[in-house]
């Protein structure tokens, strides 16, 4: 272990950090956002807005993060969509993971007792009514743990933008390991940066979830 | 500059070599991750604690640390400590560990799942330890977690687009050599996506005929 080493780019590793942190956190409330369209999408009884819905998962989750990145970036300026690395990595990893997040949403709606729908509908709520009133508000607690699960993944994915050079944590350590071959000292400082950013979400996630359990 | 799909057929062969070999990478490293899962779990569940807490250090450090990151540390790390892998070798193993760690996770909780009496049984006519779990408890683990390996399969057939980054000429790879010569990424990444697409709609496909036959053989 060559410490003086881990020393030195130690500095460069917490502002990386940083940009981790921010472009996972903004990619989250994007995320969140697009999974609230298309699961409310998906379960909607217009057909084609449901359609829509089907349409962004399936074509999000069945193609891989990168490849959207790609062509977000490289392929964006083609179509008048010139972004910056940082807010094309926001919005790539956003509308990806937001594919996964609506099926963890779309789950809990669906986990809820079928008789709670049929009771609601019977007193008279409509079926917008039913899902603000009724169906959400118990599904809500059921969606932690599986968003948790999302953005854990998140996290881990936002490695992929720095293959369109965002300054984040991989890109630094790719970047020390080509110039200083000592390719463990930087995998160890990367790991453990990960590894607590990880850590504090998934404590966060516990958190909530026994916050909003069932007494 | 508009967009101009017709630049796509001259490139048609380099993508479809392209596909061919992340079709290799998914299959080679799918093998590699269900037969490591399986090893994962049966050390994690019954080796002594010298091997166990080793083997549960590297899962636990494979769980939190991002796929291309490991790529990395094994493209160019194992190479500091003298073993040159090739990339196509090194792409399989990382990709293949990578996974391991998940194919164990939920092999291992198969295991846990599977009915003590089906190990008392197989002891009581006469199985040895290891007899029992290799031909009665593994089996049926497997059986019950098909669908999430399965899922894991799907999740790294997309994931192996990552070792375009260590030089592997994949589908990615492939079309970053057309836009090369084109400049024409938005037209060549969509060829790209659909390609996976297809392949992941094919992938599923298979995957479904195995689980219905693994349900039928119970």
């Amino acid at each position: 272990m060559d410490i003086e080493l881990m020393q030195r780019v130690l500095p460069f590793f917490m502002e990386a950090a940083v940009v981790t942190i921010e472009v996972s956190a903004l990619s989250l409330v994007l995320g969140l956002a697009m999974a609230a369209l298309a699961a409310s999408a998906k379960l909607s009884g217009f057909v084609p807005i449901r359609w829509l819905g089907n349409a962004y998962v399936s074509l999000f989750r069945g193609t891989p993060c990168l490849i959207q990145l790609f062509l977000l970036y490289f392929g964006g300026p083609q179509v008048g969509v010139n972004l910056e690395p940082f807010a094309a990595g926001v919005i790539g990893l956003g509308l990806n993971i937001g594919a996964y997040m609506a099926e963890s949403v779309r789950g809990a709606v669906l986990a809820v007792d079928r008789g709670q729908a049929e009771a609601a509908r019977t007193i008279g709520f409509s079926r917008s009514q039913t899902m603000r009133y009724v169906l959400l508000p118990q599904a809500a607690r059921l969606m932690i743990r599986p968003l948790g699960v999302n953005t854990i993944a998140l996290i881990k994915g936002s490695a992929l933008i720095s293959a369109i050079s965002v300054i984040e944590i991989t890109y630094t350590a790719q970047r020390f390991i080509s110039s200083t071959y000592k390719p463990f000292e930087i995998f160890a400082i990367a790991a453990v940066l990960y590894m607590v950013i990880i850590y504090v979400v998934a404590r966060a996630v516990d958190f909530l979830d026994r916050r909003f359990a069932i007494a | 500059m508009g967009l101009d799909f017709s630049v796509l057929p001259p490139y048609a062969e380099l993508l479809g070599v392209g596909l061919w070999w992340t079709i290799v990478l998914t299959v080679s490293a799918g093998i590699v991750s269900f037969v490591m899962g399986i090893l994962f779990a049966v050390t994690v569940l019954y080796a002594p604690a010298v091997i166990a807490y080793p083997v549960r250090f590297f899962i636990w450090l494979f769980m939190g640390t991002p796929l291309l990151l490991q790529l990395f540390l094994i493209y160019y790390g194992l190479v500091q400590i003298g073993i040159d892998l090739p990339a196509l070798v090194a792409g399989i193993v990382g990709l293949g560990l990578h996974f391991a760690v998940y194919n164990g996770d939920i092999i291992r909780a198969g295991i846990a799942a599977v009915d003590p009496g089906q190990t008392e049984g197989a002891r009581s006519i006469g199985f040895g330890r290891w007899q029992a779990l290799r031909y009665v408890v593994i089996p049926q683990a497997v059986r019950n977690t098909t669908p999430a390996v399965g899922n894991m399969m799907i999740a790294l057939l997309k994931e192996s687009s990552l070792v375009s980054v260590i030089g592997i000429a994949e589908l990615v790879h492939a079309s970053q050599l057309a836009i090369s010569e084109t400049y024409r990424p938005f037209e060549f990444y969509i060829a790209a996506a659909a390609l996976y697409y297809l392949a992941n709609l094919i992938l599923e496909a298979g995957l479904n005929m195995i689980e219905k036959r693994v349900e039928a053989s119970r």
